[in-house]
């Protein structure tokens, strides 16, 4: 395998932010900023892009201090989603360095009198022969960054790079066993007061009347804002905040809100709904009669982002000017929507990520942060401190989009795949905020004067799309059409959730395929083998067949899946190997998977990431599922939203296959299509059921059951 | 409002409250403590876990008036950088966690499993760490992590 050819054109974060001082800066004592316009979100991020800079430089990466993003200085680099911060900033950020590392080159070259091509780095200093030596730190005086980047820098070969590729110890991990504060919700600002948000138990309801008399009377009361249906209390301490919400809560009169679907018959509401329809790809062949044709349909719920920490956020007014403390995954497009909201030019506003607790797309993080802005008007300069309650983080926050997926299979007489039509209903899966002329921010819906409720769309297939993500076969089935079609009404508020729709596509391609293989009395990894090209599909196919010993002997009431993903089609290969045991309940023993990102920075990481993903996934498939009655959202507590118990989660085992001369993918969002369609197949293999509703209870399996009888 | 005294991480502490005010408000707010995390309010997530008299309890639904004159552990009193619990030692040597937000609590919970049962199963770390939630789906590291501490702890 050769290197590729160096790319004319810049990195795409690096095209749009291209000065070098904005990347790298050297500082005193020997160390060197990192500033990524990318976020920790919990996934290890800044710990992959410090060691693409430390190799790139030739520092040791304990140098490097990685800088948070913020609107005041840091690179526009939008959303940190998508699997896409290895890609866009890591790419960036090794172009960023080799040019950085060249243009001190050239001035040590000047300094010491020495060829260049003569000069070595070792850890920030510069060596030249004959013992002459000078430094990152002895020529950042003169050396210049502010200027912007060429396309002329050539990165360091795979061989050559010596960080990269191997499991360095991340970064923020000592802060957190030691107590030591770096998530929002623990950090103390001066003469910080607590504010919360007043929101209706009813959904869909505005505050219409406010009696503000008995939360007056609370002790430690600092302010209560009022801005038409958002209204929210400012206290001196968290618990004084919460006791005068209650307080102000009694005097609330709300109106009578929008009614939710019902919750026991998502594909049919998803189904009736006025939508927008667009083909997704049709590919024709000359017609093959079909001898018969399989007709299934697959849904999946609504899923909350349910992270452990609720949402928080900070902010403090200086005249006309207001800095944001936010955990959001984008500080530019918060700012814009705060622009909007706050009537501001975006300049006077300051936005600056703090980590959150982990995050799998868009919850409340920048709802929240504007609820701080709107309540810090109040607290005369004083920071305000907002953090959301569980229930509301649990009922007001965005959820995933609930889908219902129907594919056509025609097969010919020996059931091969002649043709394929595979279609979506589903709300649309993002909302994020800074994308559209309107905010996307809760309390922009509900101030005097207020926006509409942004209702969610899809990113366009060739950023991946969304309610139609992998939808798109890898298979070389001869001809198909797919479909999508989005709800133009949003009862129940949806945006992104980790995966958007690949989670759903995926369990419904494979389980069908699965279920053809069947049929076919063959073997489903050789029936998926023969109907791939890709060689890296097929390579994490066999790897995790052998990894897992494919296939075990069959035992009573144990069962085996396999499904495969290649995530968005263009990012990472994943392939996974469910083992579970059925009797009452469904419990997952084993996961099995094979991944392919190319190029692994931090192959630890990588793991991790999958092994989350994993867990994650069996969580979404065995218990979750947001719950609601016409009037309410009632899954709002952990004993109402179950998710996955230490002693409930399986083993997980993965292999990853390493190739550092291709551009390195991100992990995080590989691993859940591929298991949710493994945990499924294997329940077919142990009780000769197709699941096809997620999540796969108990009550699901004897319907299903029951309807094979 | 009345005083409550109780022992935080090996000292005496005195801090006025209110009977009612639970104990993870009091250390988060008055005594700035940010090694118990807030997460449900309602002692379903773990997140907010403390030791008290050695048993691991959440803090966020436990009032003052029963804190009073017992021994009260948080992350802080587990170890240091410089003097580590074999555990703090263990998590940073499994890299056990993606975001990290649930660990104070599951750091105690298993401190508190390994006051009991120095040498537990792996079947009794799970079952002691059901308590404790975890959204990222770290549970296997944190396993091996609080199995590889316990070793540690036989042989020295």
């Amino acid at each position: 395998m050769s290197a590729p050819p160096p790319d004319p054109k810049l990195p795409q974060s690096l095209a749009a932010n291209p000065r070098l001082s904005s990347w790298v800066r050297f500082t005193a004592e020997g160390r060197v900023a990192i500033s990524p316009g990318k976020v920790e979100i919990g996934q290890g991020i800044v710990t992959a892009l410090a060691q693409i800079a430390a190799d790139e430089l030739d520092v040791e990466i304990g140098r490097i201090e990685m800088i948070r993003a913020s609107t005041a200085a840091s690179p526009n680099e939008g959303v940190t989603s998508g699997s896409l911060s290895i890609q866009q900033s890591g790419r960036a950020l090794r172009h960023v360095c080799a040019e950085v590392r060249l243009c001190f080159l050239a001035a040590a070259s000047e300094r010491l009198g020495v060829d260049p091509a003569l000069l070595g780095v070792e850890d920030g200093m510069i060596y030249g022969p004959g013992n002459v030596a000078t430094s990152y730190w002895e020529l950042a005086g003169d050396v210049s960054l502010d200027h912007d980047a060429t396309t002329g820098a050539v990165v360091k070969s795979a061989a050559a790079r010596s960080v990269a590729g191997h499991s360095i110890h991340r970064v923020d991990i000592p802060d957190k066993v030691f107590a030591r504060p770096r998530f929002i919700h623990d950090h103390a600002l001066p003469e910080l007061v607590h504010g919360r948000a007043l929101r209706p138990n009813v959904s869909g309801a505005r505050l219409i009347g406010l009696d503000e008399e008995r939360a007056r009377s609370v002790s430690g009361l600092v302010a209560i804002v009022r801005d038409g249906g958002f209204a929210g209390v400012v206290a001196d301490s968290e618990a004084a905040a919460e006791a005068a919400l209650k307080a102000l809560r009694k005097g609330a009169t709300w109106s009578p809100g929008e009614p939710l679907p019902d919750e026991n018959d998502l594909a049919g509401f998803l189904r009736r709904q006025p939508i927008e329809t667009t083909i997704i790809d049709t590919r024709t062949a000359a017609a093959t009669k079909a001898a018969r044709t399989l007709r299934r349909q697959y849904t999946r719920p609504y899923i909350a982002h349910a992270s452990i920490a609720p949402s928080c956020a900070m902010a403090r007014w200086d005249g006309d000017r207001v800095h944001v403390w936010t955990h959001s995954q984008g500080v530019y497009l918060l700012r814009a929507d705060l622009a909007i909201v706050l009537k501001l030019p975006a300049e006077n506003i300051v936005v600056e990520h703090m980590e959150g607790a982990g995050c799998y797309g868009h919850n409340a993080a920048d709802d929240v942060a504007l609820d701080a802005a709107l309540l810090a008007r109040a607290a005369s300069g004083r920071p305000v401190r907002v953090q959301w309650s569980r229930h509301d983080e649990m009922f007001h926050a965005p959820f995933g989009a609930a889908m219902a997926i129907e594919i056509e299979a025609d097969l010919d007489a020996d059931n091969e795949i002649v043709g394929w039509r595979h279609a979506i209903w589903s709300n649309g899966h993002t909302a994020r905020p800074g994308r559209a002329a309107q905010p996307a921010l809760l309390a922009a819906s509900e101030i005097a004067n207020p926006y509409p409720r942004l209702i969610s769309t899809n990113p366009p297939p060739a950023n991946g799309g969304g309610g139609d993500r992998n939808s798109v076969p890898l298979y070389d089935f001869p001809d198909w059409t797919i479909t999508s079609h989005r709800l133009l009404t949003m009862p129940v508020r949806t945006s992104a959730l980790r995966t958007l729709g690949a989670q759903g596509n995926v369990f419904a391609i494979e389980s069908l395929l699965d279920e053809i293989a069947v049929l076919r009395g063959e073997d489903p990894i050789a029936f998926r083998l023969r109907h791939l090209r890709d060689e890296r599909a097929r390579e994490v196919i066999r790897a995790v067949a052998r990894r897992a010993g494919w296939k075990p002997q069959k035992q009573s009431g144990i069962g085996y899946g396999v499904g495969f993903a290649r995530y968005k089609n263009t990012g990472a290969y994943c392939a996974a190997i469910a083992e579970i045991e059925g009797a009452d309940d469904i419990r997952v023993r084993r996961l099995t998977l094979a991944i392919d990102v190319g190029e692994a920075i931090n192959p630890d990481g990588v793991i991790n990431q999958i092994e989350g993903g994993a867990i994650q996934a069996t969580s979404w498939v065995l218990k979750e599922r947001v719950r609601f009655d016409p009037t309410h959202i009632t899954s709002t507590s952990w004993a109402d939203y179950p998710i996955l118990s230490f002693s409930e989660v399986p083993a997980v085992d993965v292999e990853i296959i390493q190739r550092p001369d291709i551009e390195p993918a991100g992990a995080g969002e590989a691993a859940h299509g591929p298991v949710t369609a493994a945990i499924a197949n294997a329940v077919h293999d142990c009780l000769g059921v197709r699941a096809r509703d997620l999540p796969i209870t108990r009550d699901r399996i004897i319907a299903a059951m029951e309807l094979a009888s | 409002m009345p005083t409550v005294q109780f022992q935080l991480n090996g000292a005496t502490v005195a801090v006025d409250a209110d009977p009612d005010q639970t104990l993870l408000d009091v250390l988060r707010g008055p005594l700035g403590i940010t090694g118990a995390h807030f997460g449900c309010g309602a002692g379903q997530c773990g997140a907010c876990c403390v030791m008290v008299d050695g048993r691991a309890m959440t803090s966020c639904d436990m009032p003052m008036w029963s804190v009073a004159d017992r021994d009260v552990v948080t992350l802080e009193g587990l170890g240091t950088a410089e003097q580590p619990h074999p555990l703090q030692r263990a998590f940073i040597s499994e890299q056990a966690m993606q975001c990290g937000y649930c660990v104070p609590g599951i750091l105690i919970s298993a401190a508190a499993l390994l006051n009991d049962n120095p040498s537990p199963t792996e079947a009794e770390v799970r079952a002691a760490l059901d308590r404790n939630l975890c959204r990222c789906g770290s549970h296997n590291r944190m396993v091996r992590a609080v199995l590889r501490a316990a070793s540690e702890m036989a042989t020295s």
